[in-house]
């Protein structure tokens, strides 16, 4: 029997079909729901309400600033960790590595309500009453323990390709150890560090199942907001979607992560 | 005397439980370009690595200047490294490259206060002057104009041009090179190797060069110190290590060379190949030796001129020279000539006493050359042992059929195969009984060791030597034969040798 012979074109067909209709067209909706009214008629309304609501303004400032703080502490926390697993020598390391991404195998749900229950002990104790109403504290611990694996993954990764002979090289060029960190270890680790940034920063904005749970539902974020706002009013829902969207899209931007074909190799896992 | 600049003292090196480095203690003296010649694996790259302060010496000290640097970190000493593989900053440009090591550099400088004081103060270089010094060094390398380029967008050459600008920017008091050039082609190599020396010169500093690659040893340096196994063999200039090697395994390693087994047979006398030779090294009689000929200076003749007589059975043109492989007896003699012989023809050879060069020998075990007999015994030294062929492959067997079946099930018909046979000195037997052994031969040499008699029984066709201890007394000349036990005969099989076709 004969194969089928497909062209490399007829085998994008199907990326092609699936892209059309579960990206482009979803957010050409988006798109329209953002800026039309009740009637479906074109209309600035949603985009001036959300200029104008200051509550609207501080939870997308509010969520920022949680997804920054819980990227940074991801960050000092995993950067040492990938540091000394990619280069230490040890035979068993992917035992230690596979322990600090093993909790991504349990069920996330579980893992919060899991932390929930351990807070809920703990406040119970003598002088540890101040974490029951500590939201926001709960909710930035739930979440760098959620995502702390997305920003080891991708530095180890980077670190381990960075051939030994290079830290050599500053050493022998008069570099002390901390130099050699800040201007070899550190540029070079840069695409292992963009890639857990950004798979670090951009759910820790939007998943607001972490804070659902840890922060008593006090701490709204953005992605709570479009949950909440897509049950009565889509118009409003789109458009705090769509703003979402031009952030990300910014700060991407601005970490320079579109700039060459080699970065994106680089944040590759 | 020349200051020495570097110097090691009995310094020994482990990674975990191998001894990498064994007692090995030397110096280089202030500005030459010496070498560090050896096979993989010989510890050259560990010596300089030690140097350089990548890895310490598990024992011993390595002095620069006569200061004790053993434990020193690398950022702290005053040399600097070409890598292999360049190591060169991927995330920095040539200029960025070549001035990391200043931007690292603290500097005293003198001043004077405005009460006609004096002092110093540590100070970084001022951009100015970096810029100027990586200037100066990309001049020297030939790589004007090349301060903003990417490390991706050179060539290799480039890049190695690049790795070496680095290095020297720095002003090292010494430059450590670990095989420089192993990656580029062989025509750039040898223009950098020029390269290389005549920078040695300009610059006046010293040069420590790691290679395996003997010409080029022989070429660069002013010194090699020729490694193998961890433990330095010979050091001596390229001259003095090319003709007057210290043992088989230089001889081996510089340039090309003919090994054969000989015995001293008389006051300045040596016989090998059959034949007897005057030589000029003195050897106690009867003393066996290896002679080491070189290829060049076997002379070509008439057949009834030479000394040696053989066949010619392989001339291979070589450019500047032909070589000429001449089937004498048993043995192979490979000759370096101008001149031209044809396959087969049969020509006479002579050796000037001069050029036998005779050391003493490092083996501790008799070597042969076997083949496998389709009982699955070995012939080699006129005669014929009972051995254990499974030896030969690991885990494999021996079928009903007398075939070899591989641990992986593979079958194999040994019949005809050469193999190299090896036995302890310990491991033979001699007895008048002339059927009990494998071999017969004549005792040659009898020396008394103190406890033990060294003995040499001697085959009489081939002249296959058997070296052995025992600890009864025999006559020399007995005819005796030979015994060795089927366990104690150690079988390898041989690589088809590299022969240039």
């Amino acid at each position: 029997m004969k194969l089928p012979r497909f062209s490399r074109k007829t085998l994008c067909i199907p990326y092609a079909v699936f892209l059309v209709f579960f990206v482009v067209l979803p957010m050409l909706v988006i798109f329209f729901y953002a800026f039309t009214d009740e009637n479906l008629h074109p209309s600035f309304g949603a985009f001036i309400k959300f200029f104008s609501d200051p509550t609207k303004l501080s939870t997308i400032v509010y969520s920022l600033v949680i997804a920054l703080i819980t990227t940074i502490l991801c960050l000092l926390i995993a950067y040492p960790v990938a540091y000394i697993l990619a280069r230490s020598k040890m035979k068993k390391k992917f035992i230690i590595l596979m322990l600090f991404v093993l909790p991504m195998w349990i069920n996330f749900v579980l893992r919060v309500n899991a932390i929930r229950e351990l807070f809920n002990l703990l406040a119970s104790l003598k002088g540890m009453g101040w974490l029951a109403s500590a939201n926001y504290f709960k909710t930035v611990f739930g979440m760098v323990y959620d995502f702390l694996p997305f920003m080891i993954l991708p530095l180890y990764t980077t670190m381990l390709k960075i051939d030994n002979s290079l830290y050599e090289a500053s050493a022998d060029l008069g570099a002390s150890a901390a130099t050699t960190f800040f201007r070899v270890t550190v540029p070079l680790s840069m695409p292992g560090i963009m890639s857990g940034v950004t798979m670090v920063f951009l759910p820790s904005m939007t998943n607001y199942v972490v804070s659902d749970m840890l922060g008593n539902a006090k701490v709204t974020i953005i992605g709570k907001f479009i949950s909440d706002y897509f049950g009565n009013d889509w118009h409003m829902g789109s458009m705090i979607a769509l703003v979402l969207l031009v952030v990300v899209f910014l700060s991407t931007w601005l970490s320079g992560g579109f700039k060459s074909e080699e970065n994106v190799r680089g944040t590759s896992l | 005397m020349a200051e020495h600049i570097i110097e090691l003292q009995d310094v020994t090196k482990y990674y975990d439980d191998n001894l990498v480095i064994d007692h090995v203690s030397f110096y280089v003296n202030k500005g030459e370009f010496i070498t560090f010649l050896g096979p993989s694996g010989c510890g050259k790259t560990t010596t300089l690595r030690m140097i350089a302060g990548f890895d310490l010496p598990t024992s011993g000290k390595i002095l620069l200047n006569g200061e004790d640097i053993s434990l020193l970190p690398p950022n702290r000493r005053p040399v600097n490294t070409v890598f292999q593989r360049y190591a060169l900053f991927p995330h920095l440009n040539v200029f960025e490259n070549i001035a990391f090591g200043l931007k690292c550099k603290r500097v005293q400088n003198t001043y004077e206060n405005a009460e006609g004081k004096r002092y110093t103060k540590k100070e970084r270089l001022s951009k100015k002057e970096i810029a100027e010094k990586v200037k100066k060094a990309l001049a020297l390398v030939d790589l004007e104009g090349f301060e903003k380029r990417s490390i991706s967008t050179l060539s290799g050459g480039q890049q190695q041009r690049v790795a070496i600008a680095r290095a020297i920017v720095n002003e090292p008091e010494i430059l450590l090179l670990d095989e420089p050039l192993g990656a580029l082609d062989l025509k750039m190599r040898k223009e950098m190797q020029l390269e290389l020396k005549a920078m040695h010169k300009r610059l006046g500093i010293t040069f420590i060069y790691v290679t395996h690659d003997q010409e080029e040893a022989l070429t660069m340096s002013d010194t090699i110190v020729v490694m193998a196994d961890g433990v330095v063999q010979q050091i001596g200039t390229p001259t003095g290590i090319y003709n007057e090697p210290a043992n088989t395994f230089v001889a081996d390693f510089i340039g090309e060379s003919n090994i054969f087994n000989g015995t001293v047979v008389g006051d300045r006398l040596v016989r090998f190949c059959g034949k007897t030779f005057e030589c000029v090294d003195d050897f106690e009689k009867n003393e066996l030796v290896d002679v080491v000929v070189r290829p060049e200076d076997i002379h070509m003749c008439a057949p009834e001129e030479g000394k040696l007589r053989g066949k010619v059975i392989s001339v291979v043109f070589k450019g500047i020279h032909y070589e000429i492989t001449v089937q004498v007896g048993k043995f192979e003699v490979v000759i370096q000539s101008t001149a031209r012989r044809e396959e087969g023809e049969e020509i006479g050879m002579n050796i000037p006493a001069e050029e036998i060069h005779l050391m003493k020998p490092t083996y501790t075990t008799n070597v042969y050359d076997g083949v496998i007999t389709k009982r699955n015994t070995v012939k080699f030294a006129e005669g014929e042992f009972d051995c254990d062929v499974t030896q030969l492959y690991p885990g494999s067997h021996i079928d009903e059929e007398d075939y070899l079946i591989t641990a992986t099930g593979e079958k194999i018909d040994l019949t005809d195969v050469e193999v190299r046979v090896e036995v302890g000195l310990n491991d033979i037997e001699i007895s008048d009984d002339q059927e009990a052994g494998g071999t017969m031969g004549r005792i040659i040499s009898i020396i008394y060791k103190g406890d033990h008699y060294r003995l040499i029984v001697r085959t009489e066709e081939e002249e296959e030597d058997f070296v052995l201890s025992t600890e009864d007394l025999w006559n020399e000349n007995d005819l005796v034969s030979v015994i060795i036990p089927k366990e104690k005969i150690k079988l390898s099989l041989k690589h088809t040798e590299e022969k240039s076709i």
